[in-house]
């Protein structure tokens, strides 16, 4: 056999055999085969889609998250600092109206001592004339027990009452 | 058009000249051997003597039994059916062990051994002349090599096929890993971009039926144990048929728009009247691109295979010319050019697998395009 020249018997065998093979590679090879990798192609390209968008959302609720945060440690200085302000304000309240308080207790008690000191020295004043009646009244009734006694206070106290 | 076809081109160019230099050198210095060879065996009249020319033409040729090895005078080969239909008798069927290699007569068939009809099995009368040529349809081993690459490619796709189909959606396993990349290559780098985003899924089958069909029968094709190492894609036959579909296929495929550049083209109108130069050049081009891709392949794949022939003969050449010293040494040298011609072989059936199907995919792209 020249190998230059077509043989019709392989010719005729090879068209028989490429027709047969590739009909039945087409339909149960090729099909399946492309169709699975078009599919997974697909199926990759949605997975990776939609790890973009979960990842989009996961940055979302991330900055959201940072958001609140920020938003809750600013309202809690706001706080502290109201509470702080409302301490001090208290404080400072409760010192002035416990000064003045005091300073009315003190005033009370300051009245109430003058009062009392007042009423002692009256008291004191009034039993000093009782008692000084009483002992001028002893001294007397001492001295006048004896009429000559009394002849001489009379006369000194006539004495004294000497008409001007 | 002509862009891609000369990137391709440069690319082949890189490969055949050194593959003809190779071929050329050693063929020259095989046919002196040869002739050397038999001169002294005519002076010697050594009767086996080593033909060099002849082994490397039945190594590369088609035959009608699968011959395995030869030890002295018996032949080991595996007979293959003969199918002949001649006018006489009609229809014939038997295995070729009936002719008993060649060297006998069977039911009137005999396989010319010299002559018109050298290698072919003519119808002889009961005197031994012949009568006529029968039709042969018989399986050859270029046929019985074609049918063994067929087994092995519905083997491995339909096996990749239902494993797509079990495990949908997942990565790819054992075979299915194998070839996926090279579909894949096919798909996104050869069909995609030669025929366009739109039509190039009708013609993916047919493009990747071609290419494994070439490579696996090319890589098989170099296996040189029974059943593989038939030279089925270096047979001019097997590669007309598959430069006639890629040819069939781009004519039932073409558009308006490409029958029109083939008979009708944007010329001045001399071109085309008294004389249609430009649709006889045009279809001429139609029949020159399938005629290329045959012989493009069978000469790739032809040349291969005779390299590592000769390369083998050429121990025999010296083995018997100078001695079995001089053949053993030899054989070293053969059997390492051999080795790095074979790796070489391996690099062009991938090539050439791939440049059929790019070529094919591009005719296909030219005969469906819509415009310019």
């Amino acid at each position: 056999m020249g190998f230059v020249t077509p043989d019709y018997g392989t010719i005729f065998w090879m068209v028989i055999s490429f027709g047969i093979v590739m009909f039945i590679l087409k339909k149960f090879a090729w099909a399946p085969i492309l169709k699975a990798l078009k599919d997974r192609e697909i199926s990759i390209s949605e997975a990776l889609n939609s790890a973009e968008s979960a990842r989009k959302e996961v940055a979302g609720l991330i900055a959201s998250n940072n958001m609140i945060i920020a938003e809750a440690k600013r309202e809690k200085v706001i706080i502290i600092k109201e509470a702080r302000d409302i301490k001090d304000r208290i404080i400072a309240e409760a010192r002035v109206q416990a000064n003045l308080e005091a300073q009315k207790g003190i005033e009370i008690a300051r009245q109430q001592i003058i009062a009392e000191k007042d009423s002692a020295i009256s008291d004191i004043k009034k039993q000093v004339a009782e008692l000084s009646l009483m002992i001028a009244e002893k001294v007397i009734r001492k001295q006048l027990e004896n009429p000559k006694d009394q002849e001489i206070l009379v006369k000194d106290l006539l004495k004294d009452l000497k008409l001007k | 058009m002509l862009t891609a076809e000369y990137n391709e081109n440069t690319m082949i160019q890189i490969i055949r000249p050194l593959i003809f230099i190779i071929f050329a050198v050693f063929i020259g210095t095989g046919a002196v051997c040869a002739n050397e060879d038999t001169v002294k065996s005519e002076e010697t009249e050594h009767a086996k003597s080593f033909n060099a020319g002849k082994y490397v033409i039945e190594h590369v040729s088609d035959a009608f039994e699968w011959h395995i090895a030869t030890f002295g005078e018996t032949h080991i080969s595996i007979p293959l059916p003969i199918i002949l239909y001649s006018s006489n008798k009609g229809w014939n069927i038997f295995m070729s062990s009936r002719f008993h290699h060649g060297h006998e007569t069977y039911n009137n068939f005999r396989i010319e051994s010299e002559g018109q009809h050298e290698g072919k099995i003519v119808e002889v009368n009961e005197s031994g002349e012949v009568v006529s040529l029968p039709v042969d349809l018989s399986i050859t081993k270029v046929v019985a090599g074609i049918f063994v690459s067929v087994i092995v490619l519905l083997l491995i796709f339909l096996n990749i096929a239902k494993t797509a189909k079990e495990h949908v959606n997942q990565a790819p396993k054992g075979l299915q890993n194998l070839f996926e990349p090279i579909i894949l290559f096919i798909r996104d780098e050869v069909a995609k971009p030669a025929i366009g985003e739109k039509k190039f899924e009708r013609f993916m089958p047919y493009l990747l039926t071609a290419f494994f069909f070439i490579l696996i029968n090319n890589l098989l094709g170099l296996i040189p144990i029974f059943p593989f190492g038939s030279n089925v894609t270096g047979n001019i036959a097997v590669t007309m048929v598959l430069g006639l579909f890629t040819f069939f296929v781009t004519a039932l495929n073409g558009n308006k728009h490409y029958w029109k550049e083939i008979y009708n083209p944007d010329v001045p109108w001399w071109l085309k009247f008294p004389i249609p130069l430009m649709p006889i050049i045009e279809l001429s081009g139609m029949i020159t691109k399938p005629f290329v891709l045959m012989v493009r392949l069978f000469a790739n794949m032809m040349a291969g295979h005779m390299i590592v022939t000769v390369f083998i003969s050429l121990i025999f050449i010296f083995n018997s010319i100078l001695g079995v010293k001089i053949g053993l040494g030899v054989s070293v040298i053969s059997v390492a050019f051999s080795v790095f011609i074979i790796m070489l072989d391996i690099l062009v059936s991938f090539i050439q697998a791939y440049v059929f199907t790019l070529l094919s995919a591009i005719y296909f792209g030219m005969a469906t395009s819509e415009h310019h």
